[in-house]
């Protein structure tokens, strides 16, 4: 078990560093100056060559990548001020630490995406779990219909559809703000459901089908039928067999859609007008702004990959014969 | 429990007196393509103590007459008319609730995959010992000591530290005992074994059926094994039943089926199985074809398309009206041939190739 973490976490320091890489090259590669961008209005030669100076951008693009990543652990001064640790630079289209703008606009994608997951999660399995229990049931066929319904949607034509009808309309759910836990806590969750329910919906069918199928095909198993023989209630073996063995499956396809999570957040954040880091990427993105970039592609990609190793653990967790391999 | 349905049961053919006791069994199957006679029409008794052998192709309805008994089939699609007495309580018209108490206490199974029926997620222990907690209302203490008793008693070495193992863990031959181990636990009266040894390599066949039999003389269970090997039933078994196509075709004692069979399946049972001290020249003789479709079985006896034997019978009956067990009789077999033909055809024709 140890080893296979140790393993596990080697294999996604080497991925990210990768990622940072590719990301950091490939800006390069793009045909645009951050210094004639973040100029502004009286530009001439000699302040862009300052700001080229203040920004490092007039380093080899190697040595600038290593200041960049030392900075990351340990923190560096630059000739716009100390950073430090972690330093993810300051940004170029504002000169603000790009850290101190992340650690504002996290904690908004962070529920959304936990709180969207947690939804789907139980809205879906839960679904799947009834259909399967009255298979061929009305109440089968309907969420079967809805599942089918659910997959051929977007966010971004339901957020807006969800706001009117929920919000606006009905006046049953807030139209969604940001989350301040600190201050208003009761305001974060209000202001979330909405949100986390758009973004569950286009998930949760995909559960239902899964765990439905599943269960059925779980169910046709030996061992249920074993376990019934023993007189146990069909409840029980139900549960205590049948879900055990889809919920190994069903945490793998979690797993794989931990990514169209964060990018399912993203989207919603947009439609929504959430300040999170999804917002900030794309303004990121549309100013050429690295450092903004680099920032939330590195947090991104190591929140999936952390992820992916809980959910590796809690497989072996889940199935004996993989704890022990 | 043993007076539930005493009065609803009516008068029974045969002695009312045994243990088990099934009367015109019939077991059917609703399926898109129409209805599948899975068992059709089918009467045997059993008692405590003795082992019933089922022997058959597959398909032949071996397993679903089992089932049926442990009342483990889908009643959305599946049909189950007749009687099942076991000591005198009905089990065909049972509730749910009625045969989750009788199974795994009175009546339990052995499965023959113990890799597909043991759950992969639990320890062999924990899964032994559920069904005794359930059903005597032990502490997990105590089901758990059960459990490595149980693991002892089955040849398991080092019972007390096996006992949190996982399935996986375990050889083929030590799965398949914990099996038997899991459906002993609550010392049940009738134990079905479903082919319990034919996932099994030789040496260890033999191990399973000595256990079998030794823990039979120690509880008295009454036994039924389902199988195809005739080895294992000439081994273990005290009367035999021989299945086709959903329907008893012989049955007799082990003696009686296997060295005087009657019934022109039969002798092609016995002449396919090779044997180690015959010529190395004498071929194998298969049954030629393959079994009935049970959605639309031939008219008739359904094995006349596969015998060889009905130009003996006269007026082409075979093919037309179905032979039937004779009525009452411990010993029989559902064949038009005459006592005499039958005779006559054996010694004749298929004892000399089973030499």
């Amino acid at each position: 078990m140890f080893r296979f973490l140790v393993r596990r976490v080697l294999g996604a320091m080497v991925i990210l560093l990768l990622i940072s890489m590719i990301t950091y090259f490939l800006f390069f590669a793009l045909p645009s100056d951050p210094a004639l961008l973040s100029c502004g209005k009286q530009c001439d030669p000699q302040n862009v060559a300052l700001i080229r100076k203040n920004l490092g951008l007039n380093l080899p693009i190697w040595t600038q990548y290593w200041h960049y990543m030392v900075g990351i652990f340990a923190g560096r001064h630059m000739p716009v001020g100390d950073c430090p640790a972690p330093c993810f630079g300051y940004s170029f289209a504002n000169q603000q630490p790009v850290w101190g703008t992340i650690a504002d606009s996290y904690p908004t994608t962070l529920t959304l995406a936990v709180g969207g997951a947690a939804t789907f999660l139980t809205i879906g399995v839960s679904l799947g779990l009834i259909s399967a229990w009255r298979q061929g049931t009305v109440f089968d066929r309907i969420a079967s219909a809805t599942s089918l319904l659910g997959q051929s949607v977007q966010i971004y034509f339901i957020g807006p559809l969800a706001i009117l009808l929920f919000s606006t309309k009905l006046g049953w759910l807030d139209r969604g703000h940001d989350v301040d836990w600190a201050h208003d806590a009761w305001g974060s969750v209000t202001g979330m459901i909405l949100p986390c329910l758009v973004l569950s919906v286009i998930f949760w069918s995909n559960y239902s089908r899964q765990t439905r199928s599943l269960m059925v095909e779980q169910l046709s198993e030996d061992h249920i039928r074993a376990a019934r023989a023993k007189g146990m209630s069909s409840r029980y073996v139900f549960l205590r067999y049948a879900l055990r063995g889809a919920m190994a499956t069903i945490i793998t396809i979690f797993g794989v859609d931990l990514s169209a999570v964060l990018g399912g957040a993203i989207i919603t954040e947009v439609t929504f007008g959430l300040h999170g880091l999804g917002l900030l990427s794309v303004q990121a993105v549309l100013r050429s702004d690295l450092p903004l970039e680099m920032a939330v592609m590195l947090i991104g990609a190591t929140l999936i990959v952390v992820c992916n190793i809980v959910v590796d653990l809690a497989y072996a967790f889940i199935d004996p014969r993989i704890r022990l391999a | 429990m043993s007076t539930l349905s005493q009065t609803a049961a009516g008068p029974v053919a045969g002695p009312a007196s045994s243990f088990l006791s099934v009367r015109d069994l019939y077991v059917h199957f609703a399926t898109e393509d129409g209805t599948v006679k899975a068992v059709d029409g089918l009467s045997f008794d059993l008692e405590r103590g003795s082992t019933l052998g089922i022997v058959g192709e597959s398909g032949s309805g071996k397993s679903v007459t089992n089932l049926a008994i442990l009342g483990l089939h889908n009643p959305l699609n599946t049909k189950i008319q007749g009687e099942i007495l076991l000591d005198g309580q009905e089990l065909t018209g049972a509730s749910e609730r009625q045969l989750n108490r009788l199974r795994g206490k009175k009546m339990a199974m052995i499965f023959q995959d113990s890799l597909a029926a043991l759950s992969p997620f639990y320890t062999v222990g924990r899964q032994i010992a559920e069904p005794f907690m359930k059903h005597t209302g032990a502490s997990r203490r105590e089901a758990r000591a059960r459990a490595v008793d149980m693991l002892r008693k089955v040849g398991i070495p080092q019972p007390d530290l096996r006992v949190d193992d996982y399935p996986h863990q375990f050889s083929g031959g030590m799965r398949q005992r914990a099996m038997i181990a899991m459906a002993l636990v609550c010392d049940p009266d009738l134990v079905i074994a479903d082919e319990p040894t034919t996932a099994l390599d030789v040496t260890v066949q033999a191990q399973i059926l000595d256990l079998l039999k030794d823990l039979q003389q120690e509880t008295g269970a009454a036994i039924i094994i389902i199988t195809h090997d005739l080895g294992v039933i000439a081994k273990t078994a005290d009367q035999v039943m021989v299945m086709y196509a959903g329907r008893c075709v012989e049955r007799g004692t082990v003696k009686e089926v296997m060295q005087r069979p009657q019934h022109p399946y039969s002798w092609g049972l016995l002449s396919s199985v090779p044997r180690l001290d015959s010529s190395v020249d004498t071929p194998l003789v298969p049954i030629p074809g393959a079994p009935p479709s049970l959605l639309s079985p031939p008219p008739g006896c359904p094995f006349h398309p596969r015998c060889g034997f009905t130009d003996l019978v006269a007026g082409g009956v075979c093919a037309t009206t179905r032979p039937e067990l004779p009525e009452g009789e411990r010993r029989g077999s559902a064949c038009h041939l005459t006592a005499t033909q039958k005779e006559a055809v054996f010694i004749e024709q298929i004892h000399p190739r089973l030499r």
